[in-house]
């Protein structure tokens, strides 16, 4: 396949920001008929790259050649009229229009520049047809789950006349079956001679599907690799550029005795939606993992057990006594804390400091009254910097300006700050670079360490089983099982947690 | 990760006609809502006026009595469409209104009148539109600077009324068109014609796609390849010329243009597309149901004079019927999120 | 932390200073302030004596904004207020009598507390829109008014309620202090509380606040109840000036002056980030600019125009297209702040 011509060459590829160079003299190219993936951490420029392809960004230097002609696009809808097509991570649709106009608005059946509504409808009935999902074309679009939404989002990209397809962290929100619907479509595509670009943080997707990869690091070209010659540790090494070793494995006694105290305890939980019946103990200075796919009710019952959600049914106690955690508020007085899995719209205060963002908790359970000194403020601020390693360490800087894997230590200080008796973490490692990550889950280890327990919620079921002492599995929005997190391996939790109920019993 | 499991993906087929109906139609249920409250509207003012109220007279009236401000929704349709606000309306009709007036006063043909009235109020919205889009003013912002700048233009023309005798626009409300006991004047026209046009653009070309769209998610329209920068300009620019429009039909309809004339009718002119189903939010709604706001707003103006009842009361129940939409507009915005 | 301030207050304090300056070249009576009977009087007196309405309304219009809302409704709440404070001594046997008063005034403040804490019920409570929220208000507001009063114009004779807006206290208009004691109890209470911060939080991102154990509800539903009663109060300073309630004049279009001289104090319409001082600012720029328009011979109804384009230039100017302009001019003429970072942030999706 090598000596095929590239259908895509970017070439010498450099973006700045100000002074910054996101992008420094990157070469990338992609063949037809082939999935490529483009690896690296956050802010390797993987989606500067992809803004650069796409037309999103300009290029301040180097060159775009697509099928021998050298491009140049000022917009996205330049690069889509050239034949390439993006799929965003977060949905770009119009909730609020039909499915059929979401596929073929912009180039809609149009006589005497009139829309012919009929004519769109049967052409998107064709063109979900081709891809085999059955939905009502005239349906609005918000009425159908995200998992269609994105197929729809991709039905748009090949309705045109498709050269190269880009796959933004396409998987991030789809169950399993959703994932393998989404790679039938990519193989289809590949074998009519598209071009893939497929961005995934899964490893494991990214080996099954691909056939090349690319890794980018600090804004440069690391290489470009066949995928089936570069094996996985080799990947991780060239994408982090330093020793595998720093994951250290947490040193814990291996033995929980099954009668430590039960700290909190939650029975027959169930909340409006996403998660029924949940009974879940969590013992004192102990990890529990939850182990789910999306949509398995981790995350509802993340909310439920801190008052972040209502609760429809259930009993909660903690130390015994029953409590009624209605609001986040009321939970954090009980020692009870939550960390949203997503951070940017219910986490991080953007425009705030950092020292204001790992105050506010605080600040806010103490009321507005009892207003914390300046000079305390301040001083506690920067113990929670220095102890989690907030970098850059500069309290005034609006916390928004920090990356992703800061903004999630500065929320853990704003719990920790609270010297809280429970930590629930959700997804506290999503989207965040793999030191941070590393430093997160060290953290967890030390906090329970010290007699906090923790509730930790990850989508990667190999972090759960490294920070867990036992994993709660969760299944259609129940537990169905608690196992030792040293009984179990990677795969076999995966076959618990996939399990299809009526393989059951 | 070799579980690949081969399901017939993704069906999710109504499985009831009703539900086939709400997953295309659910919104249009405020406007539904609204049509309801109009015909409970009417019922009772037949019911309480002892029968006269629904007779074919009265109905042409609410439409001349209101052709202006339905002119007024129906350009805000567009911006309320885009997620925008237009509170500039009220005056630049008077602004229009007032600026018509004086140049026929002092002798400029009746077509140059009208064609600067209609320019006048556009380029008013251009302005507007020209902030909003390209300087990322919110609309609220940038169509109250339009609110001032119209307003203080209307009195720098002239500070008190100034009649209007020419014939040909004098014409436009006085000429009758009878059928039966109906009758319609070319004001009346001109505001049918408004919303029919308007209906037509909205959902029968791209530009009226692309305003749903922008409402529905600018920054996915523009992804789309959708015109978005010219499309929302273009909104501001229709609202501003049916300010124009508005001005000449209430110059008609009063003889008279007034620089005090449409304070706080821009309000008038929101509530009656909110009170017909269009949502603030943007995207969502129907220039008919607009039609069917103007006439919630006449009718209920109607039945308070002819119980002669204080004008004050307007305010408070056009208020307080805001309000009950709001709420309901709310409470099913609320539910549908709970579904999902 | 000091740099920050001065920057972010430095423009619309340069534009103040400017207006002044203009004002005192082309009027040199306008600096000149003379003592009569031991009270001041000046065009600047006048300044301060007349922005009290505007300044009470702003102040709660600050609070309300920063929590990313917004209240349409003061306009209305003071013609209720007046209509209220002037019915009760309209019907008292004693209109002149300074308990009357006191009870009238009080009276008005608790309506306006009240329709303040309706606005915030609607907000906070039911979650609609601000806008929409407090456009019931508005709407309503002038027919409840008229209403109270019974369709008329209600007026009075009462000395102490004209004290209010007219009368001096030592050398300086009463106005003026009424004024002045709400910028200080707003500042202290932000300041030496942790309201400030809590409310930043609430308009910066409602629901991670709510997660963060903040009472957003609380919150908002305070923002707008402050706001009801400062617009209740200058509704009463209005009705004091005119010794008269009238609900069609009391309070027009100030919405949209208050809202004008808070964006010119450089609090953001999109909430979070707020300037108490920075509407103070806004408030003198309008005012002087109104004291201006009046001086030039130009009518009051035409005024409007002025600040049309005061609203275009200084919206013009804060837009980050005519920033990054600006910058690619000035090279690395303004570093950091908020605003610049917000802007590259834009850039950069």
């Amino acid at each position: 396949m090598n000596g095929a011509r590239p259908l895509l060459e970017l070439t010498g590829a450099t973006v700045r920001f100000g002074a910054d160079a996101a992008l420094d003299d990157v070469s990338f190219r992609m063949f037809p008929g082939e999935v490529h993936s483009l690896m690296g951490e956050n802010g390797a420029g993987k989606s500067t790259l992809i803004k650069a392809v796409t037309g999103a960004l300009p290029l301040d230097a180097g060159t775009l050649v697509l099928d021998g002609e050298e491009v140049s696009f000022a917009t996205p809808h330049d690069a889509q009229r050239a034949g390439i097509s993006t799929v965003y991570q977060e949905i770009e649709l119009l909730p609020n229009l039909s499915v059929a106009e979401n596929i073929l608005l912009g180039r809609e059946p149009r006589s005497h520049g009139m829309i012919s509504q009929r004519r769109m409808r049967s052409r998107a009935s064709r063109i979900l047809a081709d891809l085999g999902i059955d939905i009502d074309p005239a349906s609005i679009l918000g009425t159908h789950s995200v998992a269609v939404q994105q197929l729809v989002a991709i039905a748009r990209a090949i309705s045109t006349d498709l050269r190269v397809l880009v796959l933004d962290e396409p998987t991030s929100s789809l169950d399993l079956d959703e994932v393998a619907e989404l790679f039938r479509i990519i193989r289809e595509l590949q074998a009519r001679g598209v071009a893939i670009l497929f961005v995934s943080h899964f490893l494991d997707q990214v080996y099954e599907i691909c056939d090349r990869v690319t890794v980018l690091r600090d804004g440069r070209l690391v290489g470009e690799y066949l995928t089936r010659e570069l094996l996985r540790i080799d990947l991780v090494h060239k994408m982090l550029g330093h020793d595998i070793s720093d994951f250290k494995a947490r040193q814990r006694e291996p033995v929980v005795t099954p009668e430590a105290p039960v700290f909190l305890s939650a029975r027959g939980v169930t909340a409006a939606r996403g998660i029924t019946a949940a009974d879940v103990d969590l013992g004192e200075a102990e990890i529990v993992g939850l182990a789910g796919l999306l949509g398995s009710g981790r995350t509802e019952l993340a909310r439920a057990l801190t008052g972040a959600s209502r609760l429809d049914a259930g009993i909660i106690r903690i130390e015994g006594q029953t409590v009624h955690l209605d609001s986040p508020r009321k939970a954090m007085s009980l020692g009870v804390v939550y960390s949203s899995e997503d951070r940017r719209a219910e986490g991080i205060l953007a425009e705030l400091s950092v020292l204001e963002n790992i105050t506010l908790a605080l600040q806010a359970h103490r009321g507005v009254f009892r207003r914390i000194r300046p000079a305390r403020q301040r001083e506690l601020a920067q113990s929670w910097v220095e102890a989690l390693g907030v970098r850059p360490p500069d309290l005034d800087r609006p916390a928004g300006s920090l990356s992703g894997g800061n903004q999630q230590k500065v929320l853990l200080a704003r719990l920790l700050a609270l010297s809280p008796r429970v930590l629930v973490l959700d997804e506290p490692t999503r989207g965040i670079d793999v030191g941070a990550k590393v430093d997160i889950q060290n953290l967890v280890g030390e906090l329970a360490d010290n007699g906090i327990s923790v509730m930790f919620i990850s989508a990667e079921l190999e972090e759960v089983l490294r920070v867990g002492d036992r994993v709660a599995i969760l299944r259609d929005g129940r537990v169905v099982e608690t196992v030792r997190a040293s009984d179990v391996t990677v795969d076999s939790l995966l076959a618990l947690v996939a399990r299809p109920d009526e393989q059951e019993g | 990760m070799s579980a690949t499991m081969t399901h017939p993906v993704a069906v999710e087929r109504p499985t009831s006609k009703y539900q086939s109906f709400l997953s295309r139609r659910a919104g249009m249920m405020p406007t539904f809502a609204a049509v309801a409250i109009l015909a409970v509207l009417l019922a009772c003012a037949e019911a309480f006026l002892r029968g006269d109220f629904l007779s074919p007279g009265n109905i042409s009236a609410l439409l001349l009595d209101n052709a202006y401000l339905l002119i007024l929704a129906v350009g805000m349709t567009f911006v309320i469409l885009t997620a925008g606000i237009d509170l500039s309306v009220g005056s630049v009709m008077a602004f229009t209104g007032i600026l018509g007036a004086q140049l026929l006063a002092s002798g400029v043909p009746a077509w140059l009148a009208v064609v600067v009235m209609l320019a006048g109020g556009a380029v008013i919205g251009l302005l507007i539109g020209v902030l909003v889009q390209y300087f990322s003013v919110q609309p609220f912002i940038a169509s109250l600077a339009g609110l001032f700048l119209a307003r203080g233009l209307a009195y720098v023309v002239s500070l008190s009324s100034i009649k209007v005798e020419d014939p040909a626009i004098l014409w436009l409300q006085t000429n009758r068109i009878r059928l039966g006991d109906w009758y319609i004047t070319p004001t009346g026209i001109i505001a049918l014609l408004a919303v029919a046009v308007a209906a037509f653009a909205l959902h029968l070309t791209r530009f009226g796609r692309t305003i749903y769209a922008i409402g529905g998610n600018e920054q996915s329209a523009r992804l789309m390849g959708l015109e978005v920068a010219r499309t929302k300009v273009s909104a501001y620019v229709i609202s501003g010329f049916c300010g124009g429009l508005s001005g000449l039909v209430l110059t008609a309809y009063s003889g008279a243009g007034y620089p005090r004339n449409g304070i706080g009718t821009e309000l008038d002119a929101i509530a009656a597309v909110v009170i017909g189903g269009t949502l603030l939010i943007g995207g969502r709604g129907y220039v008919l149901g607009s039609l069917v706001g103007v006439f919630v707003y006449g009718t209920i103006k109607t039945i308070i004079s002819f119980m002669g009842a204080e004008q004050s009361w307007m305010q408070i129940i056009i208020g307080s019927l805001l309000l009950l939409v709001i709420v309901v507009q709310r409470a099913i915005v609320a539910r549908s999120e709970r579904r999902r | 932390m000091k740099n920050f301030w001065r920057h972010r207050l430095f423009w619309p304090a340069a534009a103040l200073v400017a207006l002044v300056t203009i004002n005192a070249i082309a009027r040199p009576t306008f600096l000149k302030i003379t003592m009569q009977d031991g009270e001041l009087y000046g065009a600047l007196i006048d300044i301060l004596r007349n922005s009290a309405t505007l300044m009470l309304v702003a102040l709660g219009m600050t609070i309300v904004i920063a929590t990313r809302g917004i209240d349409l409704s003061v306009g209305a709440v003071m013609a209720v207020s007046g209509a209220v404070a002037l019915t009760i001594i309209d019907g008292s046997p004693d209109p002149g009598g300074v308990g009357t008063v006191l009870v009238a005034v009080a009276f008005a403040l608790l309506v306006s507390l009240v329709l303040g804490a309706w606005n915030g019920f609607l907000v906070s409570a039911l979650g609609i829109q601000p806008i929409v929220a407090t456009l019931v208000l508005m709407l309503a507001g002038r027919g409840v008014a008229l209403l109270i009063t019974g369709g008329f114009i209600t007026t009075v004779n009462s000395d102490p309620l004209s004290f209010i807006a007219s009368g001096y206290l030592t050398v300086l208009p009463f106005a003026f202090f009424i004024s002045v004691a709400a910028i200080a109890t707003l500042a202290v209470v932000e300041r030496r509380t942790a309201l400030g911060v809590l409310t930043e939080a609430v308009g910066i991102n409602p629901e991670a606040s709510r997660l963060a154990g903040v009472r957003s509800r609380g919150i908002i539903w305070g923002a707008y109840m402050v706001s009801g009663v400062l617009a209740g109060l200058a509704g009463v300073i209005y009705a004091s000036n005119i010794k008269a309630a009238d609900a069609n004049a009391a309070g027009f279009l100030i919405e949209l002056y208050a809202i004008l001289a808070v964006v010119l104090g450089g609090t953001s319409l999109a909430g979070g980030k707020f300037s108490i001082a920075g509407t103070v600012i806004g408030v003198l720029i309008i005012q002087t600019l109104d004291s201006t328009i009046l001086f030039l011979g130009v009518p009051s109804a035409q005024s409007p125009v002025f600040f049309a384009f005061v609203v275009v230039a200084v919206v013009v100017l804060q837009s980050p297209r005519t920033r990054n302009a600006l910058r690619a001019l000035g090279g690395s003429m303004s570093r950091g702040g908020p605003t610049v970072s917000r802007t590259e942030a834009e850039v950069a999706r």
